[in-house]
C-alpha cells in the first residue's frame, strides 16, 4: 500500500489534467505569440484558460499574471512593487512565511529596505493589531501568508487586508497553500501568489493576482508577455493544466473527517502534541510532535511501510535546523525535533487507523532507541 | 533534499535494525554527547573485561544517520581491546557506513565522540 501524505509539498497531477496537458503538448504546441494558425490555436487555449482561472478567482482576466509558480510569484510581488514606489523602504511580513517570502525580504534588506517581522501566537496566528502597529508612513507593503505550509494555520488575511487598505499600504498574500482550499475574499488584497502543483496541476506554473491599479515592475524582461510583467514564452500546457485542475472537485469534507480521525487517534499516543490551531486550520493538514524522538527517523521508518510524510524539522530539509515555524509557536525542544507533517489527499480516506497504527508502532520503536524515554514515563 | 539526503544501504540497514541498542545497567563507562536543541543526543555504555570491551550499548535521539552511526560504531567496538577502541575515529564509522551525506557527517563525529567519552569514563 502507498499512502501519500505530502500534498503540501506537491500533488500528483489529476488524470484529467494530465490528459488535457498531453493534448496541448501534442496538438496546441504553438508559441502563443506566433501569428500563424498553430500559434493562434495555442493563444486561444491560453485566453480560455486565463478566463477560466479568473472566473474561479473572481477577478478580471487582466489581473492574472502567469509565472513559473509560487516562488516566482512571491518574488514578483515583493521585488516588483519596490521600484514603482521608490520612497517606500519598509516591509512588514511574518516570522512564519515561506522561505520564498522571507529570503526575498532579506534580499530587499540588502538594498536598503527595513523589514519588520510580526510574531505569532501559540497556534501560529498573526496578530492583526501588531501588524497595524508596525505599519509606518514609508511602508511599501505587508506580506502575510494565507495558510501556513507547515502547521496549516489559516491567517486572518482579510482583516490584515482591511488594515492595510485603511493605512494605504499594499497587501500581498502568499496563497500557495490556501488557494482553492480555503475561501478568500480578494476585496482588500492587492497581490496574491498561487502555485499549480499544490492543487493537481503540473510543476512550473502558477500566477500572481495583481489587482487592477496596482503597479508592479517586471523581474524578468524580454519579449513582453503577460502585459510586459513576465517575459518568456507562455507555458500554455501548464496554464491549461492549472485551469483544468480547478475544475476537478475535491471532497474536502471527507478529507477533513479523515484528518480529524487521524488527529483523534494520534492524541491517544503518550507524549504527543498537535501543532497549530484546530479551529483555523486548512482541512488536510496534520502537524504532530512526539516527545524524545526525531522527525526524520520517523519519516524514514514510515517510508519503509509506504506512508509518505514530511518533516519541517532538522535533518530532512538538509538544513540542520529545527523548524522555525514550530519554534515561533513556542514548541518545546524535545518536541520540536520530533515533528512530522501530514497533508492529506483522498487516498487516506478509509486508511486512517492503518496510518495511526503505523505511526504509533514507529514512535515506540524510536523511543526504545532514544535515551529520553524514561523522562516520558515520569511525565 | 535530493542527493544530499540519500543514504547508503548500510545506513538504512543499521537504522532499521540497530545493533546493540539498549542499556547496560552496571556499565563501567558511560559517554553522552550532543544536545536536544541540536536534535542529536548519543549515549554510549561500555562493559569491560580485563583490557577488552566485552559489551557495548547505545541510546540515540536523532536522525537516521545518527542512529546508524551509533549502531555501526558499537559493532566496530564490541570485543575489541580498549587500546584499539581508543583509535576509532569518526572516519572509521563513516567509512564502515559507506558514505554519509555531507550534512550528516557530524552524526558520525558524535558517535566517535560518545565512544571516546565513554572510554575516558572507564575506571
Amino acid at each position: 500500500m502507498r499512502i501519500y501524505l505530502d500534498n503540501a509539498a506537491t500533488t500528483k497531477v489529476y488524470p484529467e489534467v494530465a490528459k488535457k496537458v498531453n493534448e496541448i503538448f501534442l496538438k496546441s504546441y504553438g508559441n502563443a505569440s506566433s501569428l500563424h494558425s498553430v500559434g493562434r490555436e495555442a493563444r486561444s487555449e491560453l485566453v480560455k484558460a486565463r478566463e477560466e482561472i479568473a472566473k474561479f478567482v473572481g477577478c478580471d482576466s487582466k489581473e492574472i499574471v502567469f509565472t513559473s509558480g509560487g516562488t516566482e510569484s512571491n518574488n514578483l510581488a515583493i521585488r516588483g512593487l519596490a521600484p514603482m514606489n521608490p520612497d517606500k523602504k519598509h516591509i512588514v511580513t511574518s516570522v512564519v512565511e515561506h522561505p520564498s517570502v522571507l529570503e526575498t525580504c532579506k534580499y530587499m534588506g540588502k538594498w536598503g529596505y527595513e523589514i519588520d517581522y510580526v510574531g505569532v501566537d501559540s497556534e501560529g496566528i498573526v496578530d492583526v493589531k501588531e501588524v497595524e502597529k508596525l505599519i509606518r508612513d514609508d511602508t511599501l507593503l505587508v506580506s502575510v501568508m494565507h495558510v501556513n505550509n507547515e502547521i496549516g494555520t489559516v491567517q486572518p488575511v482579510e482583516e490584515i487586508g482591511k488594515v492595510c487598505k485603511k493605512k494605504g499600504v499594499y497587501f500581498h498574500t502568499d496563497a500557495v497553500q490556501g488557494f482553492s482550499k480555503v475561501d478568500l475574499d480578494l476585496g482588500n488584497i492587492d497581490l496574491m501568489s498561487v502555485s499549480g502543483h499544490k492543487i493537481g496541476a503540473p510543476k512550473g506554473v502558477g500566477f500572481l493576482y495583481v489587482k487592477n491599479g496596482t503597479k508592479i515592475s517586471p523581474i524578468l524582461n524580454g519579449g513582453g508577455q503577460e502585459n510586459g510583467l513576465r517575459s518568456g514564452t507562455e507555458n500554455v500546457p501548464g496554464i491549461v493544466g492549472l485551469a483544468t485542475a480547478l475544475d476537478v472537485s475535491v471532497d474536502k469534507k471527507k478529507i477533513k473527517k479523515s484528518r480529524d480521525k487521524i488527529i483523534a487517534g494520534l492524541k491517544k499516543i503518550k507524549g504527543v502534541k498537535i501543532n497549530g490551531s484546530m479551529k483555523n486550520r486548512v482541512y488536510n493538514n496534520v502537524n504532530v510532535s512526539f516527545y524524545g524522538i526525531e522527525g526524520e527517523s520517523l519519516m524514514l521508518m514510515l517510508d519503509k511501510d509506504g506512508i509518505y510524510v514530511s518533516t519541517g524539522s532538522a535533518c530532512a530539509s538538509t538544513k540542520l535546523k529545527e523548524s522555525y515555524v514550530l519554534k515561533a509557536i513556542g514548541a518545546e525542544e524535545l518536541y520540536v525535533h520530533g515533528s512530522i507533517r501530514m497533508t492529506l489527499g483522498e487516498d487516506v480516506v478509509g486508511n486512517e487507523d492503518f496510518v495511526v497504527g503505523k505511526i504509533e508502532e514507529k514512535v515506540n520503536k524510536l523511543r526504545k532507541i532514544s535515551p529520553f524515554k524514561l523522562e516520558l514515563e515520569n511525565e | 533534499m535530493g542527493s544530499n539526503c540519500d543514504y547508503t544501504k548500510a545506513v538504512f540497514d543499521h537504522f532499521q535494525n540497530p545493533r546493540n541498542m539498549g542499556e547496560i545497567e552496571d556499565a563501567d563507562g558511560v559517554g553522552t554527547v550532543g544536545n536536544p536543541s541540536c536534535g542529536d543526543v548519543l549515549k554510549v555504555m561500555l562493559k569491560v573485561d580485563g583490557d577488552k570491551i566485552s559489551d557495548v550499548k547505545f541510546q540515540t535521539f536523532g536522525c537516521a544517520a545518527a542512529i546508524a552511526s551509533s549502531s555501526m560504531m558499537t559493532t566496530l567496538v564490541k570485543g575489541k581491546k580498549i587500546s584499539e577502541a581508543k583509535k576509532i575515529t569518526n572516519k572509521d564509522v563513516a567509512a564502515a557506513l559507506g558514505q554519509l551525506p555531507p550534512i550528516k557527517v557530524h552524526c558520525s563525529n558524535l558517535a566517535a565522540d560518545a565512544l571516546q567519552k565513554a572510554i575516558g569514563d572507564l575506571k
